[in-house]
């Protein structure tokens, strides 16, 4: 009757994006660090720091599809749970410096000492336990995105006002932060890690296994995603944002699937912020800014919304460009690029990347399938979601 | 349509409504006591209006269990918003609106109505396009519609009998697999039937269920509707057809500006002097 989860979930495209996921995840960091260094196959160290930060930014993007692709909510604040992840590890290894930061304070990360803190402030207690700021990873995204949820949704603001107050949420999150008495290091953010479980971020042992470990989790969230949006609630939430008041209709209560939905992928967003900071060895305000969760929006929709790999490969695709450009003389132009990139894909390919392909190969599929296939195999009632238009 | 003679699904008990505002409560226990009426649906007095306009005027109407009714009016008498009003979109702003003698809508909000057993068809058809025709009744299917429900559902061979059933009273079998924004106008209105009787709801509300369609369209649309009344359905049904509204055979109401102007058989309406001056203009 009805497949299993994974069946369900792991349809041909998705499985080949694991696969690919997978084979990145393995064969990177064992080229840096089992080949010699002159060798052309040889990935060097600074090339797999920027790849694992694409591999964060495809998870936060990820996320974004997941709400935005299947239900319709366009959160321009997304980049506020990333931050939050960010800071909660951040928080962690701030701890971990210990007596050897400049001012050689056991306790007190060094901006507390510079700014004349006495003691640590209570929201600092247990973040030199990793369980605890793992925990914190996915709770404080999770809570603030619940709590915001629960508010927004429940009086059923939606559309671009919702859109607008998500933005306001990460301003006024990147005002906090930059206050130093905030008691997160205001304008200079956390930096000048040192260890992580007792391995040095710098080392490439450690760079290696963190970048391992954000393809696990991109291949985790992409699970889950899949596991969400092939399940009969992946049915409900493009049922809510084709036709939300319908849905109501049919009797399903709207606010609580989004507050779901919602939740789920700010926590993802906090795991994406997470692996993001020890690998780019910094976290700061800057993050919280308005125009990264603008950016966030684009790479899912250059990609293709709706599509989950798309989401990802736009997210790639979209930071190896910036990547090329602002490392050029186009540099000061990049903002105008991404301007007109957003614009050209929206005419061009109002289904990005994945959706045009899968719209150009669809029919073709479809023959072949037909041809294969007993078309009672289809009958358990569970067929594939549908890409946005 | 003779498989229709037998019930379109097993019934499994409607899921009870999760009712838990204590103001909700308290006034439905006192209903109770007191059960207003023995119908199943009843609106007393009931006004709207919007910045001003009065789209319902003092409108009263009394649906028995199990009865089917035609409602009839020029465009913009307030048949739409009156539905809108049962079924929670719309909120009186003054009037008596309970259901099954117990529940006063004014009070839920739409999903709560439609888990009470109320369900509605649109006067634009509106099915969910991007999905297929079998998902569209697997949505509307009453089973469990919480989010653990529905992120842990497994089908079951008696669901999809139900939907193969819905399937075939609306004719779209072989549609099934097709997306619903490729179905044909009728066809859509049919699909939308058909998640009401997946819904399986107490009171069916369908508003302009023919509009678009061809006359054997129409005239199967209205076997149908007497198909689900005899199946111990409450109906309204909204429509501008006479000749439908005459094939179904059952008794008329006439709205004008948001008011009952008259209410009898089709042929005692339709000669009403008042309807007929609504109606034609003087
Ligand atoms: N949400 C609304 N805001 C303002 N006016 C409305 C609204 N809904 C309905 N109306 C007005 O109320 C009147 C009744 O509309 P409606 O119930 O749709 O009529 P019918 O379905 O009988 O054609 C119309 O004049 C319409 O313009
Ligand atoms: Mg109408």
């Amino acid at each position: 009757m009805t497949p299993h989860i994974l069946t369900r979930s792991l349809d041909r495209s998705a499985t080949i994006f694991l696969l690919i996921v997978a084979a990145v995840g393995v064969l990177l960091p064992l080229s840096n660090l089992a080949l010699p260094a002159d060798s052309m196959f040889q990935v060097p160290t600074y090339l797999l720091a920027l790849f694992g930060k694409y591999v964060c930014y495809a998870i936060l993007a990820l996320s974004i599809d997941l709400i935005w692709g299947y239900c319709g909510i366009l959160s321009l604040g997304h980049g506020a749970f990333f931050a939050l992840g960010g800071y909660a590890m951040g928080m962690y290894l701030m701890r971990q410096i210990g007596p050897r930061g400049v001012y050689g304070n056991p306790i007190l990360p060094d901006f507390m000492v510079f700014l004349n803190y006495s003691k640590l402030p209570w929201y600092w207690y247990g973040f030199d336990m990793f369980w605890f700021a793992a925990a914190m990873v996915l709770i404080v995204p999770g809570l603030l995105a619940f709590g915001f949820g629960w508010l927004t949704f429940r009086s059923r603001v939606s559309g671009v006002y919702l859109s607008i107050i998500t933005q306001a949420m990460t301003y006024a999150l990147l005002l906090a932060f930059f206050r130093n008495d905030f008691g997160f290091g205001g304008n200079n953010g956390l930096t000048d890690f040192k260890d992580i479980l007792g391995f040095n971020v710098q080392a490439e042992g450690t760079r290696a296994a963190l970048f391992a470990l954000s393809c696990l989790a991109l291949m985790l969230g992409f699970l889950i995603c899949r596991a969400v949006v092939t399940s009969k609630l992946g049915k409900v939430l493009i049922a809510i944002r084709d036709s939300e008041s319908r849905t109501r209709f049919l009797g399903y209560r709207v606010e609580s699937y989004k507050l779901f939905v919602f939740t789920l992928s700010a926590c993802m967003a906090g795991v994406a912020g997470a692996l993001y900071v020890p690998q780019v060895g910094i976290i700061n305000p800057g993050e919280f800014a308005p125009a990264n969760s603008i950016e966030a929006v684009i790479w899912v929709a250059v990609g293709g919304r709706g599509t989950l790999i798309g989401a990802a490969l736009g997210a790639v695709v979209v930071n190896y460009a910036k990547t090329v450009f602002t490392s050029g003389a186009l540099a000061p132009y990049w903002l105008f690029m991404l301007g007109a990139l957003f614009i050209l894909v929206t005419l061009l390919l109002p289904k990005g990347i994945v959706g045009t392909f899968n719209a150009w190969w669809e029919p073709w599929r479809a023959k072949r399938d037909t041809a294969n296939e007993d078309s009672a195999a289809a009958e358990d009632g569970v067929s594939k979601p549908r890409p946005a238009e | 349509m003779t498989h229709l003679e037998e019930p379109v699904a097993a019934k499994p008990a409607h899921h009870a409504p999760a009712i838990v505002d204590p103001v909700v409560a308290a006034r439905e226990a006192e209903a109770r006591q007191k059960r207003i009426t023995s119908a199943l649906l009843y609106l007393d007095g009931v006004h709207v209006s919007f910045d001003g306009f009065h789209a319902i005027n003092n409108l009263s109407l009394v649906l028995a269990p199990g009865e089917m009714r035609a409602i009839i009016g020029p465009n913009g008498a307030g048949k739409t918003t009156m539905m809108d009003i049962i079924t929670g979109k719309t909120r009186p702003d003054e009037g008596d609106v309970y259901f099954d003698g117990i529940h006063d809508l004014t009070l839920l909000d739409e999903t709560q109505i439609a888990t009470l057993g109320i369900g509605r068809k649109f006067q634009k058809p509106t099915v969910f396009e991007s999905q297929t025709v079998w998902d569209n009744l697997l949505l509307a299917l009453n089973v469990d519609h919480r989010v653990r429900g529905t992120l842990f559902w497994r089908n079951t061979r008696e669901q999809t009998e139900r939907i193969g059933k819905v399937l075939e009273t609306i004719r779209l079998t072989d549609s099934r697999h097709r997306l619903a924004g490729n179905l044909s106008h009728g066809q859509k209105q049919w699909l939308e039937i058909g998640m009401l009787l997946a819904q399986d709801p107490k009171l069916l509300l369908v508003d302009e269920p023919v509009a678009g369609m061809t006359d054997v369209e129409t005239h199967q649309t209205a076997e149908l509707l007497k198909e689900i009344n005899r199946d111990h359905k409450t109906v309204v049904v909204v429509e501008h057809d006479m000749t439908f509204v005459r094939e179904l055979g059952v008794k008329v109401t006439c709205l004008h500006e948001g008011t009952v102007l008259a209410e009898g058989t089709i042929d005692q309406v339709s000669t009403n002097d008042r309807v007929v001056e609504v109606y034609l203009g003087r």
